[in-house]
């Protein structure tokens, strides 16, 4: 199966006050068609600079290495006309509907622009398919929502503005960056469900980027765990939570609280997390990991398969089945 | 861990007489009701949950319990002391806030960009109580210690630290004051999965060691089990279920509080748009009634 999104050794740099700093180092993943990927990790792991890499939206100045082939074109030499239709090939959520909106033009402007301005549809053709992307992510009366501003509407309905939008330049993947996590539960639940009827509808295929490792299991068919700009692990989603490969997913698992259950103190990863650019030489997240021993400091960690998965730690085979206390198991 | 004044053990012995008493509770705003008679009583040592979606009035709850908000109606008693009330003098001012500190939910606006972490609690304790300074310098390296901070953390300015570290100064900074009762205003929400781990220990210690009791807003049902006995379940202003968190969890009454359980993701579950989740509870209430 060849994939729609292949990223093979990408390594990113962006111009900082203190000159250029690496924020993505050698990353490697592909989406299938229809395929949802899962990007877990925590702040400053790269995971969003990744969606903006694919989406060609780095920072002016930024440098990268390394490829990124989206159904066969190289997106990173993209310009002109043809990295406008990469934008709409690929579309992208953010976590904040209301930093990405005007807050002082009608809901129908915003949605119908790129269409009216680029594709010069009439204004009328286009509020139509508004109208009827609207519908398709489950809003009532579009005609009376067009008309309204973004601050007559709430977060949840303003975020499903923006995946309808998205919709609008009918992509084939979604870069779905933490879109649900400023949303409450039943919202996120409702959000997610539409996110899972499009991607059967239309054979969407999607990144789905968020820091909670039970919703990208729930929703993906493959997650990627990224820590420091790299990614360490990637593994079926359902396997992730119960069988680890990489001491720090197993440490993410065991460090969140359990709904089913209290326990008397949280297995907490001790220290924090840390940026490509501040990681230490060797493995990366042997500072922080239980099971770290000399060897994990003195080199650089490579990518091996392992039933399924990739993981980037070399006592994976060893460790694996005793990374967890068993409580999540 | 020593205490940093002497009141706070005697204190803890002294009575499992409720240290917070609501009654009643109402609070609107114009026309809209932002909460309606709410009641609970929290004892000490123990911790209480608020949980519920936006718009809920749980925060208009923690508001009116420090006093940043006025009760249309009802009593809050903390400590024995009615505080539905606004404070007439400073020193009765000072007083409620010696017994309620609050902890909010971003650390990046919640503390002053110029003051480090060690004058800021310098400034508590000059305000709140008698030491002198060699005390109070004491006091400062124990809160650090309590809350996990080394010398060079609690000395630097905000911007220089991480937003777990900038939550455990304003925790650090709340225990100041040796309060009785915490709120805890969504205040792990913001932190990585890792931090937040940290952080729930560090709150567990804490009232381990001091017998302080906390009040958790949330919308995060594992961290509500992580640290709290009891819940109240708000929705729109009204509790709809209130009892034991384990049993709120494990076997919610209300549909409100049914749904909310239902939309946490987990083992094998799918998401549900919301006409399917309501005709899969009809059929389900047509199953068992």
């Amino acid at each position: 199966m060849s994939a729609l999104l292949e990223v093979t050794d990408l390594t990113v740099s962006l111009q900082m006050d203190a000159g250029m700093r690496e924020v993505i180092t050698g990353t490697t993943l592909s989406i299938a068609e229809g395929e949802a990927l899962g990007l877990v990790g925590e702040s400053g792991s790269g995971k969003s600079m990744t969606a903006k890499t694919i989406a060609r939206l780095l920072p002016r100045g930024a440098q990268t290495q390394g490829a990124i082939s989206f159904d066969g074109t190289d997106v990173l030499a993209l310009d002109g006309d043809a990295l406008r239709r990469h934008r709409a090939e690929v579309a992208v959520v953010f976590q904040d509907p209301r930093a990405h909106i005007n807050p002082v033009r009608r809901i129908n402007d915003f949605m119908t622009e790129s269409l009216r301005l680029l594709d010069d549809v009439p204004k009328a053709v286009a509020i139509k398919k508004a109208a009827a992307a609207l519908e398709e992510v489950g809003i009532d009366d579009p005609a009376k929502r067009l008309k309204q501003f973004p601050h007559e509407l709430s977060g949840g309905m303003l975020q499903r503005v923006m995946i309808a939008t998205a919709l609008l330049s009918e992509p084939r993947l979604l870069l779905a960056d933490e879109c649900t996590t400023a949303l409450d539960v039943t919202t996120q639940a409702e959000v997610m469900a539409i996110l899972d009827d499009l991607r059967r509808d239309r054979g969407l295929s999607m990144l789905f980027i968020t820091h909670d490792l039970e919703l990208a299991g729930a929703v993906c068919d493959r997650t990627a765990v990224m820590y420091a700009g790299q990614v360490v692990e990637t593994r079926a989603a359902d396997k992730l939570h119960g069988d680890p490969l990489h001491p720090y997913s197993a440490a993410l698992v065991e460090a969140r609280p359990d709904i089913t259950s209290t326990a008397d103190r949280l297995i907490a990863i001790p220290g924090r997390p840390v940026s490509a650019f501040e990681a230490p030489s060797g493995c990366r997240f042997a500072p922080r990991c239980p099971h770290a021993v000399d060897a994990c400091r003195t080199h650089e960690q490579v990518i091996t398969e392992l039933d399924g998965g990739r993981v980037r730690c070399e006592r994976a085979a060893e460790l694996r089945g005793n990374l967890l206390d068993g409580a999540h198991v | 861990m020593s205490e940093p004044t002497a009141t706070s053990t005697a204190r803890l012995a002294r009575s499992d007489e409720p240290v917070l008493s609501v009654r009643g509770l109402r609070k609107v705003f114009g026309t809209q009701v932002a909460v309606d008679d709410m009641s609970f009583d929290l004892l000490p040592g123990r911790s209480l949950a608020i949980v519920g979606e936006s718009g809920s009035g749980k925060t208009t709850v923690a508001r009116m319990i420090v006093g940043l908000e006025k009760a249309t109606a009802g009593t809050i008693v903390a400590c024995g002391r009615d505080r539905s009330k606004p404070a007439r003098r400073g020193a009765e001012r000072k007083l409620r806030g010696r017994e309620v500190q609050i902890v909010f939910q971003d650390p990046y606006s919640s503390l002053d960009p110029r003051q480090s972490g060690a004058d800021l609690i310098d400034e508590v304790l000059r305000v709140h109580h008698d030491h002198d300074a060699k005390d109070r310098k004491r006091i400062v390296g124990e809160l650090a210690e309590i809350v996990g901070l080394d010398q060079r953390q609690i000395n630097a300015m905000p911007k220089a630290l991480s937003g777990g570290q900038r939550q455990r100064v304003a925790i650090a900074r709340a225990l100041a004051t040796d309060p009785r009762v915490l709120i805890l205003d969504e205040s792990v929400a913001a932190l990585d999965v890792s931090i937040q781990a940290q952080v729930l220990n560090v709150l567990a210690d804490i009232r381990d060691d001091r017998g302080i009791s906390y009040v958790l807003i949330s919308h995060d049902l594992a961290v509500v089990r992580q640290l709290t006995e009891d819940a109240l379940v708000m929705q729109r202003g009204i509790v709809v279920e209130q009892g034991p968190t384990a049993s709120i969890l494990d076997n919610p009454q209300h549909s409100y509080t049914q749904m909310l359980r239902a939309s946490v993701p987990g083992p094998g579950w799918k998401p549900q748009r919301m006409r399917e989740r309501k005709a899969a509870a009809e059929a389900a209430a047509a199953q068992t009634g």
